[in-house]
């Protein structure tokens, strides 16, 4: 069993210019796990403070995104077509309870309550 | 004298010299446009603004072009109109509808945004543009680029609305017509963007595109002469715009153009893709993707780029979310026409059917200055008028026909117009 994960270029800084890998993953915690033990530099990359993936990187599979297939649920199937893409724009989850739930007003760029960053 | 501004990561900080960018290489995050204020207070002053011409390009100091540069298309300055007919009927007592309907060169607020894309395009030297649009974005980059000399590739969900399309292969731009709805769509121009080193404009292009949209805010501020609004209601798609006129108050309050004021912003979906509200409802910046079912296809984006971004803003400012069904978009389009002659596309049903429930609800208060965000022109989607008026029966061109016509169309006229603002009395409608 084996899926093609093609990768962003704004990964390719971290992957020594690796576009695309071939994986033997059965789902995707599996798939990162493989691709942060293949390319370390882009481990500290790909997961916040938390240890959480960031919320802004998308995984598709062969086409749709892998949130609609159950996410971490899904298991791939052989000759899936992995792609992994970079929200244009994203989220940020400080701040935050595990739940979601706003533990303050302060902007989660800046740290101050009134500030100017785009949010 | 021009503003500095570069290119910064809205996660970790990192700053980027300006190129066709969109996320952080460090962290992946999203990239913005900063200016240095400091100079912005010295050159971005009312009376500068004034002496500007009567276009979005007023503002061009604090946007992301050259200072020698010359748009060749006059967006914005679009009218800010007092709606007191629609008010009446909705509660309401100082409502105004910023009616970007009207938008040059293509009919909505997208003309902005497209005019700052392409103009960093031009700077970085694509010969190529395009865009993944559910259609605004698809007619103003093909308007446009038309004009900057430029080859155009624009991605669509194949379904969108007749209009949409034929405004954009009038202009000559390639269409591609995208089996899928538009997060797959958009899916697709990340990969072309990179793979072909076109300058996709919400794509690698976006930190300037998004700038575009700030415009909105700063003419609701200088046409209410100077102030902010209490509130602003605003469709969301992607969730962008209503970032950007939050972050054009903030400037202008940081700037000293206008008094420091807390404005509430209010997110307007269609409950067939209502991502955004369903999180400000719960309570959540974290954004659910949805499979989008809505005849507001211009608004139908399943995983809104800058939803969270959104959903926060609203929550900060003390507003709130709300979505309205099909039928509820379709009578609010009839609604705004009737009333203040504005003839909006199925967006600005939403957003005009969101504000008066926001109203009915509570939300806001009758006495509150509100702008309604109408973003785009109903010439667009007729279609979604289909079947809601009558053809009216012929008569001969003589006099006698006239009156006889006139005589029947009082008669529904009255039933129709007391229902709105007159009375019958002894009989005789009186207004």
């Amino acid at each position: 069993m084996s899926v093609r994960v093609l990768l962003p270029n704004a990964f390719q800084k971290h992957t020594n210019g690796a576009k695309e890998i071939e994986s033997k993953a059965a789902n995707l915690p599996q798939l990162i796990e493989e691709i942060e033990v293949s390319f370390p530099a882009l481990k500290q990359h790909l997961r916040d403070s938390d240890g959480q993936l960031r919320r802004f990187i998308n995984f598709y599979v062969n086409d749709e995104d892998i949130r609609f297939l159950g996410n971490e649920k899904y298991s791939f199937q052989d000759g899936d077509e992995v792609l992994v893409i970079p929200s244009i724009a994203g989220g940020s989850s400080s701040c935050l309870n595990a739940l979601g739930a706003s533990l303050c007003s302060c902007c989660s760029y800046c740290g101050r309550e009134n500030c100017l960053c785009d949010i | 004298m021009a503003v500095a501004y570069e290119l910064r990561c809205r996660d970790c900080g990192k700053r980027f010299k300006n190129d066709p960018l969109s996320s952080c290489d460090e962290c992946f995050s999203p990239l913005e446009v900063v200016y240095d204020m400091d100079a912005a207070k010295r050159t971005f002053t009312r009376e500068s603004i004034a002496g500007g011409p009567a276009s979005m390009w007023r503002y061009q100091s604090l946007l992301p072009v050259p200072e020698d540069y010359a748009a060749p298309t006059p967006a914005g300055w679009t009218p800010l109109l007092e709606a007191p007919r629609l008010a009446k009927r909705i509660g309401a007592k100082n409502l105004f509808i910023k009616n970007d309907a009207v938008c040059l060169p293509t009919l909505s607020f997208k003309d902005r945004v497209v005019s700052v894309a392409l103009a960093n395009a031009k700077i970085f030297g694509f010969d190529t543009v395009g865009c993944s649009s559910t259609g605004n974005l698809a007619n103003a980059v093909a308007a446009q680029a038309v004009r900057m000399g430029f080859k155009t590739y624009i991605l669509v969900p194949a379904d969108l609305e007749p209009a949409k399309i034929l405004n954009t292969q009038v202009y000559g731009a390639t269409l591609v017509r995208v089996e899928g709805n538009y997060d797959h769509v958009n899916r697709l121009s990340s990969q072309i963007a990179e793979r072909f080193h076109w300058g996709f404009v919400n794509v690698n292009l976006r930190p300037y595109y998004a700038e575009g949209s700030k415009t909105v805010g700063y003419e609701i501020a200088e046409q209410l002469g100077w102030r902010l609004p209490d509130n602003v209601v605003v469709p969301m798609a992607g969730g962008s715009l209503i970032t950007k006129i939050r972050k054009a108050f903030k400037e202008l309050v940081e700037l000293g153009l206008v008094a420091e004021k807390q404005v509430r912003f209010f997110g307007a979906q269609a409950t067939g893709c209502s991502p955004i509200s369903t999180a400000v409802k719960a309570g959540s910046d974290i954004i659910e993707p949805q499979r989008p079912n809505t005849i507001a296809r211009s608004l139908a984006i399943g995983n809104p780029a800058d939803g969270p971004y959104a959903a926060r803003a609203i929550r900060d400012s003390g507003g709130w979310a709300e979505d309205v069904s099909d039928v509820e978009i379709v009578s609010a389009i009839q609604e705004l026409a009737e009333t203040e002659g504005v003839f909006t596309e199925t967006a600005g049903g939403v957003t005009t059917a969101v504000t008066a429930r926001l109203y009915a609800h509570g939300r806001i208060s009758p006495d509150d200055v509100t702008v309604s965000c109408i973003t785009g022109n109903g010439l667009k989607t007729t279609d979604a008028l289909a079947g809601k008026y009558e053809a009216e029966r012929t008569i001969r061109p003589r006099m006698a026909d006239f009156e006889e016509f006139v005589a029947q169309h009082e008669v529904r006229g009255i039933v129709v117009d007391d229902m709105v603002s007159g009375e019958l009395v002894g009989g005789e409608y009186v207004r």
